[in-house]
C-alpha cells in the first residue's frame, strides 16, 4: 500500500521537492561565486616543487615568482624589458670611478608588510645574511666576490638611506645590477625576523614558511602540495594591488588544468600540455599566450665514455635529433628548436640553428670514429613531460644509425645525483639562467676551471667531463668586459665554437603557455619566474 | 585385461583405484568435474588460457612493431590509420603493444610467484616444525612484515631499488612472502605430530630432510591455491607500481605505465589510458575467477 | 582464591606478552624504514640545497642532516626519536613531520571512512543476498562484482571516472578536496573537512567538500564493497548451514527474519572483524586514489615525498601507516575475542 502510494501523487512531490532543493543549493553557489571571485585569482600550477618562502633559500621557480611578489629588491627588472633595469627600493644608485662601489639610495616611505620602514640596514642585512646562511642561491651574490667573512665589510649601511656594495674585482656593470635584481637580493625586514633566529640559523627556520617583505602581497597560507594564498598588501608603495588575492592552486596534470579553466574553476592554466592547447584555442572564452622563457633543454654527453669522447660520436649525435619533427608533433609549441646555449632575448644570444635530422651524414661520421654499426650507450631521463618523451623519440632516431639507447627513467632528484656524479652517458636535462645575464648559461654550458672530481664548481661543463681551459678563459673574459657590445661579440664567438665542438646536444628553449580566461588582464609574465608580476591583474 | 578395455574415463572416476597413480589421477578429475560445473571459473581459466596464448604467439600476430614511432599519426582514435585499438602518443600500435605486453605482466608475476611461494614456504614449514625460539623469531618478522601496508612498503623498496622490472619484483616480493609463511606454519602444525612423520624421525631423518620431503609437499596444496588467488593482487600492485613510475622502463609496453603514459590525455584520447586498463582488467579477473574456483573446489570449507 | 591469582597472572603475563610483540613490531618497522632510507640512490643533501649550491654548503647541509655519523648512530638517533614522535624535518614542507601528519592524516581518514561506510551499506546486503540465494544468477552476478571490484587497477578506475563523472557529465567536482573559494571559512575541528563544515553550520561548504569526495570513496568503496561482499557471504553460508537455522524454519519464521535477522545477526560477530581489517586495507588503497584525485591525504604525502627524496616524510608515513595497521590487527583481536562468545 505505502508503496503503491508514493509512486503516484507522493512520489512527484518527493522529486519536486529535491529537484527544488537542488536548484537551490545550485543557485546559491553561483551567487556566492559571483560574489566572491572577482576579488580572488586563481591559478592551476603544479606547485609541488615549494618548498621555502625563505628569498636566501628559494631555488625552486614556483618559489622564485613568489619572491618576485611578496619581496622588493633594490632595482626592479620589467617583465618585458629585463635589460632594462628600473628603480626598486633604490631610488637610485651611483658606481665609483674605478666600477667597484656602488652605492644605493634607498626610497624613503616605502613599509614592509609589519609597518616596519624599509632602511639600508635591512637591505645590508639582507645580503649578509643571504651570504652567511649560504643555501642553494646564495653563488648569485658570491658572484660579486662576497664570503661570509668579508660581507659584513662589503656590504653595509652608511646612514639609514644609503648602502654600499663594494666588490672585489672588476665586474660588467650590468652583471652586478642583474645579480642584485634576482630573487636572492630580496630585502628582508631585518627588525620583523632578527628576534626569531635560532641557533645562528637568521631566521631561516621561520622565514620558510613566513614573509617578512615589502611587496604587493603577502603570504596568507601556504599548504604544500596543496594551495598558496596572497593577499593584497594595501601599504605596498607603488600603491595597492588591483587583485585581493591570489589562490595558487597546486594541480599536477595538465588535463585537470584544461578542464578547471573550461569550467570556470581556475582563472589561469599555467602548465598546459600541448594536446590541451590545442583543445583550448577553439575555446572563444580563453586567451592563450606564449612567452619565451630562458630555460634550455639539451642532451650532455658525459666524456668519461670513450664512444661520447670522440668528436665524431659528438657531432654525429647532433645529426641524429629529429628537431624540427619532435617540435611540431610532441611539443607544438611549448618549446622552439634552439640549438645555441644562450637563449633568445640574453645579451649576446645568437639564431644560428646548423643542425637538424641527417642519418647518412651520422652514420659517415660515425664510421669515421670507427663504430659504423653503431654502439649502446644508457640515457637517464627524469620522467616526467616533455623529457621523458623526447627521450623515447631520440631514442628512435638514434636507433636509425645503429645507436642502442636504453632509457634509465627516475625522478629529477634520481637522476640528478646520478648526473652530480658524473655516472651517466647521456642525460637529458633542463637548464634555466639564474639571472639576467648571459653568463649564468656561459657558466654552465662552457666554464670547467678544475675538471678533478673534487672540483668546487659542478656546473654543466664539469658534469659532462668536458675540460676546456680554453673556453674557461674566454668566459672569464667576457665577464670582465665593460663595453657591452664587445662583451656580446664575444659571447656569440663563443657559442659558435660550442655548437661544433661541445658534447652538449642543445636542442630547444622553453616557451610558457599562459592559458586566461577572457576577463583575466594584467599578469606579467617574463623570461623567467624571477620577474612574474601579480601586481596589476585584474578580473572584470 | 580388463582394466585395458575400459574407457579412460571410468578408469578415472573408477572407485577402487589400483595405483596411487590412478587414485591420483582420479582425484584430480573429480576436482576438475566439480571445477568444470563453475562457470566463472571456466571463464578465468579461458582467460588464462589465452594470456598465456598471446604472451606465446602475441609477436606474430601484432600488426605492428611495438616501439615502432609514427610522430605524424599520433593518438589516432582506434580504427583509423589502421590503428585498431589507436595509437598512442609517439604513434605507437596500442593493439601491438598490449600483445607484446601480456608478455611482461605474465613474467613479472610468474617470477613473483616462483620467488614467493618457495621462500614462504621454507620459513612457514620451519618455524611450524621446530617451534620455540625459531618460531617465535619467523613469526616477528613475518608479523613486521605483514604489519607494512603493501604497497607502500614496494613502493619504498622499489624507490630504494630504481626503477624497472627486475626490481619491482624483488620489492612486490618481499612484500608478499608473509602470508605463504602463515598458511605453511598452520599447515605444519597440524601435521607435525603425525604418525609418518614420528616414523621417519624414528629411522633418522634429520629436520631439514623431513620438511622438505614430507612437510612441505603436504603444505603445497594450499599454498598453490593462495598463488592463484594472488596472482591478481601481484598483477595490480606491479600496475600500480608502472603507474607511477617505478616499474618497466620505456619504451616497454608495461601496462600499468602505459595507462602512466595515457594519464595526460584522459579526458580527450581517452583510448591511450583505457585501452591498457582493460587488458588489467580482464587478466586479473581471469586469475581471480581461476583462484576462486580453485579454491571451491580444492578448499570446500571455505565459500560455496 | 588461588585461582583468582593465578588467573590475574594469567592476563598480566598475556597483556605483558602483548606489549612485548607491539614493540618488537614496531621496532622492526623503524629498522625496516630505516634500512629502506639509506639504500635509495638518492642524494638526500641534494634536496634540501639545491642542485647549484657551493662546496660549503652542500657540506654544511649534510652536516645539518647528521649522515657524517657512523650508520649505527644514525639508526640510534632515528629510533629513539621516533619513540618520541619526532620524525625530524620535512625538507618539502620544512614543517616537523609529525605536524604534517597530523595535518593530512585527516583528509585520508576522511576519504577512507567514508570509502568503508560505502562498502558496507552495499556490500553487507549484496553478501546476504549472494548467500540466501547461493547458486541462482544473483549469486553468480554478485560473485562476478566482487570479483571485478578485485580486479580492476584503482588508478584506472578513478581515471575513468574523472573523466565520466567530472569532464563529461559534471555531476561531481574535480580533484582536490575543496573549492580554494571555501578555503579559510571552515574552522579546523577534526580535520574532517565534511564533519566540520557541518559543525561550522557552513552548508555551501559541505556542499563543496561532498561533491569533492564522493568520487574518490565511491572508486576507494569499491574496493572494500568487493572484499566485504565476499566475506558476508561465505559467513553468511556457514550460518545459514547452521542448526539454529533449521530450527527458526521450522519454527515458522519467514525466511526473510531468518537470514537478516537470525543469520546475520551472528555473522555480525565476525563480520565486524573483517571490516575492521578491510579498513587497514584502504589506507592503502587509498594511495593510488589520493595521486590521481590530487587528495592532499597520507597517500599524496608519502608519494611526493618520495618522489623528493624527502626521506624523513616517507618514513615518518610509512611509520604511521604501519601503526594504523598494528592498531587495527590489535582492535580487531580484542573486539573478536570480546564479541565472539566462543573465543570468550
Amino acid at each position: 500500500m505505502a508503496r503503491a502510494k508514493l509512486k503516484g501523487s507522493s512520489f512527484k512531490r518527493l522529486a519536486t521537492i529535491i529537484v527544488a532543493g537542488l536548484l537551490l543549493i545550485g543557485g546559491a553557489e553561483l551567487w556566492a561565486a559571483g560574489a566572491s571571485k572577482k576579488d580572488m585569482v586563481v591559478m592551476a600550477w603544479q606547485i609541488d616543487e615549494l618548498i621555502t618562502f625563505d628569498p636566501a633559500e628559494v631555488y625552486e621557480l614556483a618559489g622564485m615568482e613568489m619572491m618576485a611578489n611578496i619581496y622588493d629588491r633594490l632595482v626592479y627588472l620589467p617583465s618585458d624589458k629585463i635589460d632594462a633595469p628600473q628603480p626598486g627600493l633604490a631610488e637610485s644608485w651611483k658606481v665609483s670611478a674605478d666600477g667597484q662601489t656602488f652605492t644605493f639610495a634607498i626610497r624613503k616611505g616605502a613599509k614592509f608588510h609589519s609597518g616596519n620602514p624599509v632602511t639600508a640596514e635591512d637591505v645590508a642585512w639582507s645580503v649578509q645574511r643571504a651570504i652567511k646562511l649560504n643555501k642553494g642561491p646564495a653563488f648569485i651574490l658570491g658572484e660579486l666576490g662576497l664570503t661570509p667573512e668579508n660581507v659584513d665589510q662589503l656590504a653595509k649601511a652608511t646612514d639609514p638611506y644609503t648602502f654600499t656594495l663594494t666588490i672585489t674585482k672588476k665586474l660588467a656593470q650590468s652583471f652586478v645590477i642583474n645579480c642584485l635584481g634576482s630573487g636572492v637580493g630580496s630585502v628582508v625586514d631585518k627588525k620583523e625576523v632578527e628576534p626569531k633566529a635560532a641557533g645562528g640559523d637568521f631566521g631561516n627556520a621561520y622565514l620558510k614558511k613566513a614573509d617578512a617583505g615589502s611587496g604587493p602581497f603577502k603570504l596568507t597560507t601556504w599548504k604544500p602540495n596543496e594551495l598558496v594564498l596572497l593577499d593584497a598588501f594595501p601599504g605596498y608603495w607603488r600603491g595597492a594591488p588591483s587583485i585581493k588575492r591570489v589562490a595558487l592552486k597546486h594541480v599536477p596534470e595538465s588535463a585537470t588544468q584544461r578542464l578547471m579553466l573550461e569550467k570556470g574553476d581556475a582563472d589561469v592554466a599555467r602548465n598546459l600540455g600541448p594536446e590541451d592547447i590545442a583543445a583550448l584555442s577553439a575555446n572563444k572564452d580563453v586567451k592563450i599566450r606564449n612567452v619565451a622563457q630562458g630555460a634550455i633543454y639539451y642532451l650532455g654527453l658525459n666524456q668519461k665514455n670513450p664512444n661520447l669522447a670522440k668528436p665524431e660520436v659528438r657531432e654525429a649525435l647532433k645529426w641524429l635529433v629529429d628537431y624540427k619533427g619532435i617540435e611540431q608533433s610532441v611539443l607544438k609549441g611549448t618549446r622552439v628548436v634552439h640549438q645555441s646555449f644562450l637563449p633568445a632575448g640574453v645579451l649576446g644570444a645568437i639564431d644560428s640553428n646548423p643542425y637538424s635530422l641527417d642519418v647518412a651524414k651520422a652514420k659517415a661520421l660515425l664510421a669515421k670514429a670507427g663504430l659504423p654499426k653503431g654502439f649502446k650507450v644508457t640515457m637517464d631521463v627524469t620522467n616526467s613531460f616533455p623529457t621523458n618523451v623526447i627521450a623515447q623519440a631520440i631514442q628512435a632516431d638514434l636507433a636509425k644509425a645503429g645507436i642502442e639507447l636504453e632509457i634509465i627513467p627516475g625522478d629529477n632528484k634520481q637522476t640528478l645525483t646520478k648526473y652530480r656524479a658524473r655516472n651517466h652517458d647521456i642525460y637529458i636535462g633542463r637548464w634555466s639562467p639564474d639571472y639576467a645575464d648571459p653568463h649564468s648559461n656561459t657558466q654552465g654550458f662552457a666554464w670547467n676551471p678544475d675538471n678533478s672530481d673534487s672540483s668546487t664548481s659542478k656546473l654543466l661543463a664539469w658534469r659532462n667531463s668536458w675540460d676546456i681551459p680554453e673556453m674557461t678563459k674566454k668566459a672569464e673574459a667576457a665577464l670582465v668586459e665593460g663595453d657591452t657590445a664587445k662583451r656580446a661579440k664575444m659571447y656569440k664567438d663563443m657559442q659558435l665554437e660550442h655548437q661544433k665542438t661541445s658534447p652538449f646536444v642543445i636542442m630547444y628553449q622553453d616557451i610558457w603557455v599562459i592559458a586566461e580566461r577572457g576577463g583575466v588582464t594584467g599578469f606579467e609574465v617574463g623570461p623567467s619566474s624571477d620577474y612574474v608580476y601579480y601586481r596589476n591583474i585584474s578580473i572584470k | 585385461m580388463e582394466a585395458s578395455k575400459t574407457t579412460l574415463g571410468a578408469w578415472l572416476s573408477s572407485a577402487a583405484p589400483e595405483s596411487p597413480w590412478q587414485a591420483w589421477c582420479g582425484d584430480a578429475w573429480r576436482s576438475w568435474l566439480l571445477f568444470r560445473r563453475n562457470p566463472l571459473a571456466m571463464a578465468g581459466l579461458a582467460i588464462m588460457l589465452a594470456l598465456v596464448v598471446l604472451a606465446a604467439i602475441g609477436p606474430l600476430i601484432a600488426p605492428a612493431d611495438p616501439l615502432a614511432q609514427s610522430l605524424g599519426l599520433r593518438l589516432s582514435p582506434p580504427g583509423a590509420n589502421g590503428y585498431i585499438l589507436g595509437s598512442d602518443e609517439l604513434g605507437r600500435d596500442i593493439l601491438s603493444r598490449l600483445l607484446y605486453g601480456a608478455r611482461i605482466s605474465l613474467s613479472i608475476v610468474l617470477m613473483v610467484a616462483v620467488a614467493v611461494a618457495p621462500v614462504g614456504l621454507a620459513i612457514g614449514t620451519i618455524a611450524g616444525y621446530f617451534g620455540g625460539p625459531v618460531d617465535t623469531v619467523l613469526m616477528r618478522i613475518t608479523d613486521i612484515f605483514l604489519s607494512f601496508p603493501r604497497l607502500v612498503l614496494a613502493l619504498a623498496l622499489a624507490s630504494a631499488l630504481g626503477p624497472g622490472i627486475e626490481n619491482a619484483v624483488i620489492a612486490i616480493a618481499i612484500t608478499a612472502w608473509p602470508p605463504y609463511a602463515r598458511i605453511a606454519r598452520a599447515e605444519t602444525i597440524s601435521i607435525r605430530n603425525s604418525d609418518f612423520i614420528a616414523a621417519s624421525r624414528l629411522q633418522g631423518a634429520s629436520p631439514l630432510r623431513i620438511i622438505a620431503t614430507q612437510v612441505a609437499p603436504l603444505c603445497a596444496s594450499s599454498v598453490i591455491v593462495r598463488v592463484t588467488l594472488d596472482m591478481a593482487g601481484i598483477m595490480l600492485t606491479a600496475a600500480g607500481l608502472g603507474f607511477l613510475g617505478l616499474g618497466a622502463q620505456p619504451p616497454s609496453p608495461e601496462w600499468g605505465a602505459m595507462v602512466a603514459a595515457g594519464r595526460r590525455f584522459v579526458f580527450d584520447q581517452w583510448w591511450v589510458a583505457a585501452m591498457p586498463g582493460l587488458a588489467i582488467c580482464a587478466v586479473s579477473l581471469g586469475f581471480n575467477f581461476l583462484g576462486d574456483g580453485l579454491r571451491d573446489v580444492l578448499d570446500p570449507k571455505s565459500g560455496s | 582464591m588461588d585461582e583468582t591469582r593465578h588467573r590475574i597472572r594469567e592476563r598480566a603475563e598475556q597483556a605483558l606478552k602483548l606489549l612485548l610483540s607491539l614493540t618488537v613490531t614496531f621496532m622492526g618497522l623503524l629498522a625496516v624504514t630505516f634500512f629502506i632510507g639509506r639504500v635509495v640512490p638518492i642524494d638526500p643533501v641534494l634536496a634540501a640545497v639545491g642542485d647549484r649550491a657551493s662546496a660549503e654548503s652542500y657540506a654544511q647541509a649534510r652536516r645539518e642532516l647528521g649522515l657524517d655519523r657512523p650508520l649505527y648512530q644514525q639508526f640510534l638517533i632515528y629510533a629513539s626519536k621516533a619513540l618520541r614522535g619526532d620524525f625530524g624535518k620535512s625538507v618539502l614542507t620544512s614543517n616537523a613531520v609529525i605536524d604534517d601528519i597530523k595535518r593530512v592524516f585527516p583528509a585520508t581518514f576522511e576519504l577512507a571512512t567514508l570509502a568503508a561506510l560505502l562498502g558496507v551499506l552495499v556490500g553487507v546486503p549484496a553478501g546476504v543476498a549472494a548467500a540466501a540465494k547461493k547458486g541462482s544468477w544473483v549469486d553468480h552476478g554478485i560473485r562476478f562484482v566482487g570479483l571485478l571490484g578485485y580486479s580492476v587497477p584503482i588508478f584506472w578506475l578513478g581515471l575513468m571516472g574523472l573523466l565520466v563523472f567530472y569532464a563529461k557529465l559534471g555531476i561531481v567536482a574535480g580533484p582536490g578536496r575543496s573549492d580554494v573559494l571555501f578555503e579559510g571559512l571552515v574552522p579546523t575541528v577534526t580535520g574532517a573537512l565534511l564533519l566540520d563544515s557541518a559543525l561550522a553550520g557552513q552548508w555551501e561548504a559541505f556542499r563543496d567538500a561532498f561533491a569533492h569526495i564522493i568520487l574518490p570513496a565511491s572508486i576507494l568503496g569499491v574496493f572494500s564493497m568487493a572484499y566485504i561482499s565476499r566475506m558476508t557471504r561465505s559467513f553468511m553460508l556457514e550460518q545459514l548451514q547452521a542448526e539454529y537455522v533449521n530450527t527458526a524454519r521450522i519454527k515458522g519464521l519467514s525466511e526473510r527474519t531468518v537470514v537478516w535477522r537470525h543469520a546475520l545477526g551472528n555473522a555480525w560477530v565476525p563480520l565486524v572483524t573483517v571490516i575492521a581489517l578491510s579498513y587497514g586495507n584502504l589506507l592503502e588503497g587509498s594511495i593510488l586514489t589520493e595521486v590521481v584525485f590530487a587528495w592532499p591525504g597520507l597517500g599524496s604525502y608519502i608519494t611526493n615525498s618520495l618522489m623528493s627524496a624527502d626521506m624523513n616524510a616517507v618514513l615518518g608515513g610509512t611509520v604511521m601507516v604501519g601503526i594504523v595497521f598494528i592498531a587495527l590487527n590489535f582492535i580487531t583481536d580484542i573486539l573478536y575475542k570480546r564479541l565472539d562468545p566462543r573465543a570468550r
